[in-house]
């Protein structure tokens, strides 16, 4: 029966494996943060235009705090790019050329994105309207005064349970 | 009755959208590229190192250009249609080895049964990728005689998507 026993053996080999691969973390980690540019200046734009680029492969990230290996070398060309001397701007286009609007973390205004930026306001602004046509409604309903018959029925469907000042005013 | 109707009505658009935003595939995000002309680069070959690939020796040609690497996991999905689709002989596929290493690329070619490409560029620092937006391979691109790229497939190639979309569109433009 050498299967449970491999079957263990490889268990072990992975759980060691997992450990190695846990305790070596952080220096891999550590070793990777080290930013190719020693300038801090140059490094702090980099962040900024990172910031402001979506992560394709974990999309709900942007590349400056995605670990993916696309993002490391968007970065990385970010970085080249902007040492070369280029703006911060033509970096960003230059990614929205071959990537498309959907690399922008901020999605740009224009005409495919209007229901995006506007609608939320369209859908406030629809809201406010009903409720306001709610509340005039209610209250040209509470200013109309009663007809003699309905003051009648009224007074007779309070009158049994009227002992007490029970609230209602004719 | 009347006061149900609004509050059915927004449920039902709200399901319509739903419906169709649950099937829409967020990895698929369109390509910018397609309809421009292809980037141009000049990268070594993979078997041959001395020898180098450029798009603009392809001018005059309808071929395919597929991004993969040794370590991609579905390209292994893929490789099959790809030497179905290379023995038709409907276009030259050739190959951007992704950010892989040499010797891993050409062994991966001979152990998942044979090289469907014309020769692989070896892109080894991922440059070229980057100017063709590649976020996941594998890619695929369909370039045009004039080196336009008309067609950008994500993921893995499969039977069904060469047969529906691949084959209709390289006949298109080989007649053309």
């Amino acid at each position: 029966m050498p299967r449970p026993l491999a079957a263990t053996l490889r268990a072990a080999a992975l759980a060691a494996a997992a450990l190695t691969a846990f305790l070596l973390a952080p220096a891999i980690r550590a070793a990777e943060a080290v930013p190719a540019a020693a300038d801090p200046a140059l490094e702090a734009r980099v962040m900024r235009v990172a910031e402001e680029l979506r992560c394709l492969v974990c999309q709900n990230q942007n590349i400056a705090d995605s670990n993916a290996d696309l993002a490391r070398d968007l970065k990385n060309q970010v970085r080249e790019m902007l040492g070369r001397g280029m703006t911060e701007r033509q970096v960003i286009d230059f990614m929205v050329q071959r990537y498309g609007d959907f690399v922008l973390y901020r999605p740009p205004v224009k005409e495919t994105t209007w229901l995006l930026w506007f609608g939320p306001f369209l859908l406030f602004a629809g809201g406010l309207l009903v409720l306001f046509r709610k509340l005039r409604a209610r209250q040209r309903a509470l200013a109309t005064p009663l007809s003699a018959p309905e003051r009648l029925a009224a007074s007779s469907l309070l009158a049994p349970a009227g002992s007490e000042d029970g609230g209602a005013r004719p | 009755m009347r006061r149900f109707l609004l509050p059915l009505g927004i449920f039902a658009v709200l399901v319509g959208f739903l419906a169709v935003g649950l099937r829409l595939n967020p990895r698929e995000v369109p390509s910018p590229l397609v309809g421009k002309p292809a980037p141009a680069f000049r990268l070594a070959q993979l078997h041959e190192p001395d020898r180098t690939l450029a798009p603009e020796d392809l001018r005059g040609r309808v071929w395919l250009l597929n991004v993969w690497a040794s370590w991609c996991v579905s390209c292994r999905q893929e490789h099959p249609v790809l030497l179905d689709l290379a023995r038709s002989g409907a276009a030259p596929i050739y190959g951007l080895n992704y950010k892989d290493n040499r010797q891993a690329g050409r062994e991966w070619l001979v152990q998942h049964g044979g090289d469907p490409y014309v020769s692989s560029a070896y892109d080894q620092d991922g440059r070229v990728a980057i100017d063709y937006g590649v976020y996941g391979v594998p890619e695929t691109f369909v370039v045009d005689k004039n080196g336009v790229i008309r067609h950008k497939h994500i993921g893995p190639l499969t039977a069904e998507a060469v047969r529906d979309r691949i084959l209709p569109l390289l006949k298109e433009l080989n007649g053309a």
